[in-house]
């Protein structure tokens, strides 16, 4: 009997723990970026044993991930229940007037950020951004990307703002589903992240032209015959002044202890530790900048504001009714 | 030839006794997978995913992939005994596989559906062994307006196999349709129809829609009817399998027309359902006897299942090669593929063979171990049939609302369900047909999808859909066999009016 009485004691001094199989929502559907993120995250945490607890994966994608923040929202002060998060964070509940806000769950940490790199066929005649720019002045390109009124379309929105070129913005359900339908010929660029058109990349059929971010990627082994990520140049450095990076990060819902919060980030410190972790790092190339506490909140703070601003500009704010 | 090679090489790893019991256990799983309602191939494989990240990804994949088959077998035997279809594929099972169950022939039809889904996804295993780099391209073909088309045609091929009023057909139709545009328009980033309510965000689900149509339906006619299952009288042996077997030579011709259906569904990539209500509704159309359709007909077994899991297979292809999951159960694997360091796209045939052939292999191996062990478990699945209705009613609920509740976490779906019951019940009542409306209800929102990223690709002109070879030729396709009721019709009256004619 000793150890049973033994336990609680033991277990006060290494601070809060799980009880129970922990939820651990994805506010979007299956394949995409988020998904993949959250099923390595699940998969590192049960096959390095870091929790004692099972994790449990859900997509609830429904309203562009509005479904899983309310359900979040709603959870207030439930410590088995964790959120990963895109930009729709901030775009959907000002896309839809949904009533919810980053600030309605408790910031825990960012994982990474996830960049966005222009793209086009690689038998297209263009060569740099300022090709893509000058044949859209010209002919209107149609540019594909994920959801409507969410990153891929702010990001065309931004740089039809910065250079005066329209986009016909055509809407797809996921990233992978956009880098095909660029290598079909069937639209003219994207904006995808690293991770979805990679592989398309090296087999030769996409070519980067820049990426949105103020600083080059950092991988430097060669993706291709002649190019790594570092190779690709920012957008800046082409003469288009955008730059947008997408959040991935990990909440909780609000209302949670201290002791709580701080047992998830202890959590996900020891998952971007592991081989695997670093391996998806290096694959999707991500900018591996991580925040936590009041750095991360205000962080939240500033680029709330900045899709404010953002979305109003190409008026996708939702219309008040 | 060196696939042969490289798939003997694949063999090789697929026939460690190890891998051989993975393979065993994965069917068993996925066939428990696939008869719960609602848990579904995707939700049994992300639940059982982190399981294999400690096996070397050659294993895991094979055991996923055998979870994946078991899971496609399973989901026929709950459409056939019971009328609730698991997955949206085995909807179009259900037509002539329930008749067949309530006629006492249930062993008969169960048998029919496992084999033909064996033959169906082996005929789309020998394709991706051998022809996988020239039609993995293919796919590549297909923009919105292509896949529009085929959408079209999948519709086109449908309408007039549902009995009775057209118009009642087409309202039920239109209802799907109305359905199936609630919660977010991709196009737009706008909620549709949700009234505010966070519950409706979701949309409908076809699969809480389906479970209450088909099944809650179902048990609230048969209450009706005296609290009795009209199978249960079937004599159930093994034998039953033989007798099926002798049979099904009969019908090669239109398994191997299903399979083809199947196979070019699944690289465009339109996927299994769509497959197999296309694939029905051309068997009703070139049959002798349309009429004895959806009255317990074989042929409405063995062509959806055929053409279903040709498609479910061949979907597979283009996820390994273009990294676009064909079904989300593919969507899961792929995440799978990623967490073993794999990354899926027109690099892994290259970089990964050892992989890839494996997967393969496992592919023809898992596949003939599933039938294997279904087709042993026929008789014991057809004996549920016996248990006595009020217990069998009970269970069915309470699997039903499980079934509802997992689709997505939600206890307001089993609600949901509770009043598609009613729905499904006043319909059948009323004459209305299910199955225009379940159509709608599944391919609606993506068919919707893709007209409208046509239109803004070609800035709104319709001859869009006829800009090439392709779309052109599949939309005329689509015309075609729309048109060709009428053709009947007015065939009909001219050879009447040259009767009249010669008579007068």
């Amino acid at each position: 009997m000793a150890p049973a009485i033994l336990a609680p004691g033991a277990r006060a001094q290494r601070g809060w723990e799980p009880m129970r199989p922990v939820q651990f929502i994805i506010p979007a559907g299956t394949g995409g970026g988020a998904d993949q993120m959250a099923r390595v995250i699940q998969g590192i945490v049960s096959k390095h044993g870091l929790m004692k607890q099972p994790m449990v994966v859900v997509n609830k994608a429904g309203g562009a991930g509005a479904e899983g923040f309310l359900e979040a929202k709603g959870a207030r002060g439930n410590p088995h229940m964790l959120v990963i998060t895109l930009s729709n964070l901030f775009a959907t509940p000002l896309a839809t007037g949904v009533p919810f806000n980053w600030k309605d769950l408790t910031p825990v940490t960012m994982m990474a950020l996830d960049e966005f790199v222009l793209w086009v066929k690689a038998d297209s005649p263009w060569k740099t951004v300022a090709d893509v720019i000058a044949a859209a002045k010209d002919q209107r390109l149609k540019l594909g990307g994920t959801g409507s009124k969410q990153e891929d379309q702010i990001i065309a929105a931004a740089i039809t703002k910065s250079s005066g070129a329209p986009f016909t913005y055509v809407p797809f359900r996921g990233g992978g589903e956009v880098a095909v339908q660029l290598v079909g010929g069937h639209i003219d660029a994207t904006v995808n992240n690293p991770i979805e058109a990679v592989t398309h990349w090296r087999s030769g059929a996409l070519r980067p032209l820049c990426v949105f971010d103020d600083k080059r990627l950092a991988g430097t082994e060669k993706m291709t015959d002649t190019q790594s990520w570092s190779d690709i140049p920012t957008c800046k450095e082409q003469g288009l002044d955008v730059d947008y990076l997408m959040l991935r990060g990990i909440f909780m819902p609000a209302g949670v202890k201290p002791e709580q919060v701080a047992f998830y980030e202890g959590l996900m410190a020891k998952v971007r530790e592991t081989p695997e972790w670093k391996e998806l790092i290096q694959q999707g190339a991500f900018n591996t900048t991580t925040l936590t506490g009041d750095a991360f909140r205000a962080w939240l703070t500033k680029e709330d504001e900045r899709h404010k601003t953002l979305m109003q500009e190409a008026g996708f704010l939702a219309q008040p009714s | 030839m060196e696939e042969i090679g490289l798939l003997m090489q694949g063999f090789a790893v697929a026939l460690q006794p190890d891998n051989m019991l993975l393979m065993l256990i994965g069917v068993v799983l996925g066939v428990l997978i696939g008869v719960l309602p609602g848990l579904g191939g995707a939700n049994g494989i992300a639940i059982l995913l982190p399981l294999t990240f400690a096996m070397p990804p050659v294993s895991a994949v094979i055991m996923l992939s055998c979870i994946y088959w078991g899971a496609l077998f399973g989901g026929a035997i709950t459409s056939i005994l019971f009328n609730i279809p698991g997955e949206p594929w085995s909807v179009a099972t259900t037509f002539d596989g329930y008749p067949m169950a309530q006629q006492g022939r249930a062993g008969e039809a169960l048998t029919a559906a496992f084999t033909s889904s064996f033959v169906g996804a082996f005929v789309a295993v020998v394709m991706i062994t051998f022809v996988a780099p020239v039609i993995a391209g293919f796919a590549l073909r297909f923009g919105p307006p292509e896949f529009f088309a085929v959408m079209f045609l999948s519709f086109a091929s449908f309408v007039g196999m549902a009995k009775g009023s057209p118009l009642k057909s087409l309202a039920a139709m239109m209802l799907g349709f109305l359905l199936a545009a609630v919660g977010m328009d991709t196009v737009t980033g706008q909620l549709r129809m949700t009234f505010g309510s966070s519950e409706m965000i979701r949309g409908f689900d076809f699969l809480v829609a389906v479970i209450g149509l088909f099944g809650i339906s179902e048990i609230l006619c048969s209450i009706e009817d005296g609290l009795s299952f009209k199978g249960q009288k079937a004599k159930i042996d093994l034998k039953v399998v033989l007798r099926t077997w002798k049979e099904m030579p009969k019908h090669a011709l239109l398994a191997a027309r299903s399979a083809i259906i199947g196979v070019w569904m699944g690289i465009t990539p339109a996927g299994a359902t769509p497959a197999s209500f296309m694939s029905y509704g051309v068997a009703r159309k070139m049959s002798k006897d349309p009429a004895g359709f959806g009255h317990g007909k074989i042929e409405g077994v063995i062509a959806p299942e055929t053409a279903a899991h040709a498609a479910g297979t061949s979907a597979l292809l283009p996820m390994l090669t273009l990294g676009v999951p064909g079904s989300p159960t593919a969507a899961v694997l792929l995440g799978g593929l990623i967490m073993w360091g794999l990354q899926p796209g027109p690099m892994l045939f290259v970089e990964q063979k050892e992989f890839v052939w494996g997967l393969i292999a496992s592919m023809y191996l898992g596949n003939i171990a599933g039938l294997l062990v279904v087709l042993v478990a026929v008789p014991w699945f057809a004996a549920i049939l016996r248990v006595p209705f009020p217990i069998i009613a009970a269970l069915i609920l309470t699997v039903c609302a499980i079934g509802a509740y997992t689709v997505s976490n939600a206890e307001f779906d089993i609600v949901l369900m509770l009043i598609f019951g009613v729905v499904g019940y006043v319909m059948k009542k009323l004459d209305y047909p299910l199955a225009p409306l379940v159509l709608a209800l599944v391919l609606g929102d993506r068919t919707e999808e893709a007209f409208r990223q046509s239109l803004l690709v070609s800035e709104g002109s319709m001859g869009i859909f006829f800009h090439n070879w392709l779309s052109g030729g599949i939309m005329a396709a689509g015309i075609a066999l729309l048109a060709w009721p009428l053709l009947g019709w007015l065939r009909g009256v001219i050879a009447s009016g040259m009767g009249r004619a010669r008579a007068a």
